[in-house]
């Protein structure tokens, strides 16, 4: 046990003693944790967008008015032909052209259907999917507006009564941040682990430990509970952003968080010993935690649902320690997940981590005597 | 120029024998293109959602339309609370309930996990316009009129999000090679001593430079094309714009991608500070800060600023563009203009690292 | 010709930023053409700093570096094209083979046809590399890296060639055969600057220039400076134990320098002091000729004593028998035999050395019997403990000591003392009082808190050591251990060692350099893969006796061996 202790010891000093290792530690996941829950946003605000009105009446006045009030449009750009709105949007000036023809208004009145077209940039048909479920909300609105206006009768309200559980304003950053904290997490437990053992053996202190007393279980114990810290620490400053900075409500229970976390980072920290070992040089282990990270990060159902995913790409998922703890994060900070169902997603998470941490025991043993 | 092609054959054959040179220039690349060519879609296919369904006429009418529809997959349940469960774990995004003795036109109520905004948004537009539909084709309920909206998405009509997700991720392997390997070999020259063999010799710096510059151009611009054959032949996204544009293109963001790398290798100790230093201020920019997947204007001003001297952020734009759209010089230009000028001062400031770092 | 210069430094002081001390202060030096300059000085003396400043790729912050009649300030083209440079690690592009190389140096230097072909025809016949001109640089031996690099270095013959340490990590014969090597250049009016850490390698070379922390403390001929210890050099030799013997003499007050050399042990007598006495019985004194390392030793105002405080409080390990035993170690990859049949067995309180060529099986061996490595074959025993089956607990037997003191860098020395006493299971009291030791013996005290990787060269040593001993091990494992450091320093280490070895601890040591070979009872001499001599270094010598070599050193019979056991293999 002293022996365990002198190492963790020996661990914790080496990231922490020189002030460079405490920034690296501490500066770039706060950073990207900012940056990322500012920046990682499928929302879309400020675009432009182009009108061609040839309407010019009182209504299409109107509809000119209510987009420039909208957050998500910064700029209204009129367009002056047909010709015109090919290079507006080939050149990316504006996301879309909304194109009113002569009638507009007066077809609005009469309670007859009114036509418009929306021409949209396909290069970026996510942002722009999004401006057409805009636009169609504002012009049944219009809708609605004029024919009250007219005296004409009301159209029936929306058929659909919508609740979003959990989120009710749908709020990106409540997605964003807690799910984050899953991956940067993950990101700094794969390097400080990878690292810590492709640096003593670039040092040649590796050896040093392998002619100690030592068993291979002592190093690997001396090894992982670093990391286990180092991720917990990360998890606990994460948090707090989260919910006192971001204002992201925390539902669930912190037991549950904190012992999904210790399962987690046991997951994540099995791999990057599985890296570590494999890898002769520090720049082989940062090169392998990128290979591991940069699919596990893609593949999470972070960026994407995994339901979007082909069927065997899903069942490769499984093996992915993000994917497993993103459900836990989200469900215990936004909906209050039960223990079974967190037991559900730690249970994957405990199989990893023990595949791991023995593929890197056994990798361990055999370089020693 | 002897000395220029003795520096340019002994990179190549570098490249060949290293096996993280390979790993970077040859087995990332790929690994990225399939994981955005199949992993990542943007385009919900099968959207789990939960249905509430009451014994009537009506609501088994409704519930076949939904049951039918291509988005989203039904799962059928007589009580909410069967399903509120799998709402919580995640397994569904969504319950339709239909109320008891439904009939066509009556409110319906829709609960979504909000806990993933943009399925819950997509789960909402899906069931109305279902519902909407399903209403309008009901006997005895005439479509009241309104706005019809003829949308038209152009360059991708099908809205297939791997059309812009693949050219994008073609900008993340050039940047990755640009600025990762150029940073690693450099920087491992540095540390085994032979940069400085290289300088005691009559090259001279320009030369060394250069035999540096052109053949990782050369590899970039190699890489981009085995992706593009990728992208086109396996992936089905058109290729719409010319050759030459797309080379140039390429070209011009690889001035300022490897001149980051040079930066990154004459100011790192070791190429462990260097893989970290290009990962960090090469490949995430380019992801996030580039208008790869998130819109920039959507972004707070601050970080809209970063984004003026990310190189990616020119470079995205014009690569979606010569794929889906064709080629539009106008716009070209000017994010080729934005790339090279940045390219001079990374040049520049490499060359000064450089120096430095001798002294 | 030769009286005109190649290089001329004057006043050069080389500050960088953040460093308190110059590591250049006011050097005032010539660099002639056809000889050899030797540039002496331990590590982080300010060598490289001034191979360096004569490439023109740095400049001094102070005075004025001249190269070829040229200032290495300006255009450095006229200096590049008629300089050879191999810098520390030969400059050498691992991933390309022997000919990529030559070409490519080829290539930049402008070599055209038809003098090229015969350039690398020359140069490969030279540096016998002919045969692996098709193998990758990084796949070369240390002694072959050496010389591609001199061959890229020499492609269009230079007028002034620089090469940082070309003797680190090189056994005895690639270093003679490079010796014979630049011999040649020289006698072709070449000017050759040679840097080493090694006063052995220096006081061969035509003039030295001997670097302390940044100053030039010795110009001139090696001759010059050897001198001045003339007359004043002894062997002591019928000794019954040289080890206390010479720390006997040590003690003394007249006795400025002592080293052990095989059976005997080598007095340097202070300046106007008596010879030494006979102080035992059946003791033999004989004047030898000075050596350069004796009269720098002098300079410096002589060695250590021959006291060591850490021997001193060290258990006494009784009891007599075999402490470290190989027998039949045996390691293959795939087809390859690095090491085969390896048997010897070091008794308690013996200096074991393992000695051989680069890539000839010596680490190999090392590594088997202390665990690192698994043999394929035979067993490794420390203690009587099997190292593959009771790994753990005859690990803890053993202290280790690798190359280049492999210790945490970033940690402090109070921190790395703590660290090696958790480890080694050291507790309560005893870690207490152990570590107090060890600070108090090696002078740690205002050192406490200072990272290990900016601690003077000699506390370096001085913790690694501490480090390697805190637990009292019975068995000592020492990988090149004064690599790179000054005579003192090496001196004090060895105080030590042979301190410990007189309490009864038993010392595995791997080196090249022959003067540390001495100082073992005996040693292995390891050649591909085999053990072709055993005996102590005095046996050995006697082996290769010859009629041209009728008092061989220790290096000649390491060479002499070697090469009778070539020529045995290819009679059979």
């Amino acid at each position: 046990m002293g022996r365990i202790l002198a190492l963790v010891i020996k661990e914790l000093l080496a990231l922490l003693r020189d002030p460079k290792g405490r920034m690296v530690l501490i500066g770039p996941p706060i950073l990207q944790l900012f940056v990322f829950s500012y920046a990682a946003t499928l929302e879309v605000s400020n675009v432009r967008i182009g009108v061609l009105d040839r309407d010019d009446g009182l209504w299409s006045a109107e509809l000119l008015q209510r987009l420039d009030a909208s957050d998500t449009f910064a700029e209204i750009v009129p367009v002056d032909g047909v010709q015109a709105i090919d290079r507006l949007i080939d050149q990316r000036q504006v996301i879309a052209v909304l194109h009113l023809g002569p009638a507009f208004s007066r077809d609005l009145m009469a309670g007859t259907d009114a036509t418009v077209q929306l021409l949209l940039d396909g290069r970026r048909s996510n942002a722009a999917q999004i401006v057409e479920g805009y636009v169609r909300r504002l012009l049944s609105d219009l809708n609605r507006d004029a024919r009250a206006r007219a005296g004409l009768p009301a159209i029936p309200e929306d058929p659909l009564v919508v609740r979003h559980w959990f989120n009710p304003t749908l709020e990106y950053q409540w997605f964003t941040v807690p799910s984050l904290l899953a991956m940067l997490t993950m990101l700094m437990g794969l390097i400080v682990t990878s690292l810590s053992v492709a640096r003593e053996r670039e040092l040649g202190t590796f050896d040093q430990l392998l002619v100690s007393p030592l068993t291979p279980a002592q190093i690997l114990a001396g090894k992982s509970l670093p990391p286990l810290l180092v991720g917990l620490f990360h998890g606990t400053v994460f948090l707090l952003a989260a919910i006192f900075f971001f204002g992201v409500p925390f539902t669930g229970s912190l037991a549950l968080l904190y012992g999904s976390l210790v399962v987690y980072l046991a997951a994540v920290i099995g791999i990057g010993l599985f890296i570590s070992s494999l890898s002769a040089t520090q720049q082989q282990a940062i090169l392998g935690s990128f290979l591991f990270a940069a699919p596990a990060v893609l593949l999470s159902g972070f960026a994407t649902p995994v339901e979007n995913m082909p069927e065997w790409l899903q069942t490769a998922t499984l093996i992915n320690p993000l994917r497993h703890f993103l459900v836990i994060v989200k469900g215990l900070f936004l909906k209050d997940m039960p223990l079974e169902t967190v037991a559900a997603s730690a249970l994957p998470l405990a199989l990893i981590a023990i595949v791991t941490l023995g593929t890197a025991a056994w990798l361990f043993r055999r370089r020693m005597g | 120029m002897r000395r220029f092609l003795a520096l340019t054959r002994k990179e190549a054959l570098q490249v060949g024998r290293d096996p993280s040179s390979i790993l970077i220039a040859f087995v990332l690349p790929l690994i990225l293109l399939f994981l955005f060519g199949y992993g990542v879609s943007l385009d919900a296919t099968s959207i789990r959602v939960g249905l509430v369904l009451p014994s009537s006429e009506d609501a088994d009418d409704l519930a076949a339309a939904l049951t039918a529809s291509d988005g989203i997959v039904v799962v059928t349940a007589r009580d909410r609370r069967q399903l509120t469960g799998a709402l919580v774990a995640g397994d569904i995004r969504g319950i339709v309930v239909i109320p008891e003795n439904f009939r066509a036109g009556d409110p319906i109520q829709v609960l979504t996990d909000g806990s993933e905004p943009n399925t819950a948004r997509f789960v909402e537009n899906y069931v109305r316009g279902i519902v909407q539909g399903w209403n309008a084709s009901t006997p005895g309920r005439p479509s009241p009129p309104g706005i019809v909206i003829e949308a038209r998405y152009w360059f991708n009509p099908g809205l297939e999000s791997r059309h812009f997700l693949v050219p994008g991720s073609i900008a993340l392997v050039m940047a990755l090679i640009g600025t990762l390997l150029t940073a690693l070999v450099v920087s491992r020259e540095w540390e085994r001593g032979t940069m400085e063999a290289m300088l005691a010799t009559p090259v001279s710096p320009v030369e060394l430079l250069l035999g540096k510059f052109v053949p990782y151009l050369l590899l970039g611009l190699g890489s981009m094309a085995i992706c593009t054959m990728l992208a086109v032949w396996l992936f089905g996204v058109p290729l719409r714009g010319s050759i030459l544009a797309l080379v140039a293109i390429s070209a011009a963001f690889l001035v300022p991608a490897l001149g980051q790398g040079l930066i990154i290798s004459a100011l790192s100790k070791n190429q462990f500070v260097a893989s970290q230093l290009a990962l960090l201020s090469g490949f995430l920019p380019a992801t996030l800060l580039s208008g790869f997947i998130f819109e920039i204007d959507s972004m707070p001003e601050v970080i809209q600023w970063i984004t003026f001297v990310v190189p990616a952020r020119y470079l995205i734009p014009s690569l979606q563009t010569v794929f889906l759209a064709g080629d539009i010089w106008p716009l070209f230009l000017g994010d080729i203009a934005a790339m090279l000028a940045i390219g001079a001062v990374f040049m520049g400031l490499a060359a000064n690292a450089t120096r430095k770092r001798l002294a | 010709m030769a009286s005109e210069p190649l290089v001329r430094l004057t006043g050069v002081t080389m500050r960088f930023a953040g460093g308190r001390a110059p590591a250049l202060d006011g050097i005032e030096a010539e660099i002639l053409g056809g000889r050899i300059t030797g540039l002496a000085g331990p590590d982080g003396a300010g060598k490289t700093t001034l191979i360096r400043l004569m490439t023109g790729l740095v400049q001094p912050s102070a005075g004025r570096v001249e190269v070829l009649g040229h200032p290495a300030d300006g255009s450095l083209t006229p200096i590049h094209r008629s300089i050879g440079y191999m810098p520390q690690r030969f400059g050498l592009y691992e991933d390309l083979t022997v000919s990529e190389n030559l070409e490519l140096y080829a290539d930049l230097r402008g070599l055209l046809e038809p003098e090229r072909g015969r350039s690398f025809d020359r140069l490969l016949a030279f540096t016998d590399l002919a045969r692996f001109r098709r193998r990758l640089a990084g796949n070369l031996s240390g002694g072959m890296k050496q010389k591609l690099g001199l061959a890229c270095a020499l492609l269009k013959t230079p007028r002034l060639l620089l090469l940082d340490e070309p003797g680190v990590g090189v056994d005895p014969i690639s270093r003679r055969e490079l010796w014979r090597m630049v011999g040649d250049l020289t006698g072709q009016g070449i000017g050759v600057v040679w840097s080493t850490a090694y006063l052995e390698e220096a006081e061969r070379c035509d003039t030295v220039l001997v670097l302390d922390q940044g100053r030039l403390v010795y110009g001139g001929a090696p001759e010059g400076l050897t001198r001045r210890a003339a007359g004043r050099t002894y062997h002591l030799t019928g000794l019954g134990d040289r080890r206390s013997a010479l720390a006997r003499q040590l003690d003394r007050p007249e006795v400025v320098d002592g080293v052990i050399q095989g059976s005997a042990v080598r007095l340097v007598m202070r300046e106007g002091a008596a010879a030494p006495e006979t102080t035992e019985a059946g003791m033999v004194i004989e004047p030898v000729p000075p050596r350069f390392e004796d009269a720098y030793v002098d300079m410096l105002g002589g060695g250590p004593g021959g006291r060591s405080a850490l021997a001193e409080g060290f258990r006494a390990i009784d009891g007599d028998g075999t402490v470290i035993e190989a027998e039949g170690l045996t390691k293959r990859y795939g087809d390859f035999t690095a090491a085969g049949e390896i048997s010897f067995a070091i008794r308690r309180g013996e200096i074991f050395g393992l000695l051989g060529p680069n890539g000839a099986g010596k680490s190999t061996t090392f590594k088997m019997l202390c665990g690192l490595t698994r043999p394929t074959a035979g067993t490794a025993r420390v203690a009587g403990l099997d190292l593959a089956r009771d790994g753990p607990r005859a690990r803890a037997r053993i202290g280790y000591m690798a190359q280049k003191f492999s210790l945490y860098r970033d940690l402090t020395v109070a921190q790395n003392l703590a660290f090696f006493a958790g480890v080694y299971g050291l507790s309560g009291k005893r870690r207490r009082s152990q570590t107090e030791r060890m600070v108090e013996i090696f002078d740690f005290g205002p050192h406490l808190k200072v990272a290990a990787k900016d601690l003077p060269l000699g506390f370096k040593q001085r913790l690694a050591l501490a480090c390697a001993v805190m637990h009292e091990p019975e068995a000592l494992f020492l990988d090149e251990p004064t690599s790179g450091v000054d005579p003192i320093t090496r001196r004090e280490f060895w105080t030590h060692i042979n301190g410990l070895v007189r309490r009864g601890v038993t010392i595995l040591v791997t080196t090249h350099f022959m003067d540390e070979a001495e100082y073992c009872d005996r040693v292995a001499l390891i050649y591909r893969g085999r053990e072709i001599a055993t005996g102590t270094p005095d046996d050995l010598k006697t082996r290769a006796r010859s009629a041209e070599t009728p008092d061989p050193t220790l290096e000649e019979a390491f060479i002499g061996l070697i090469e009778a056991s070539d020529a045995e293999r290819q009679a059979a």
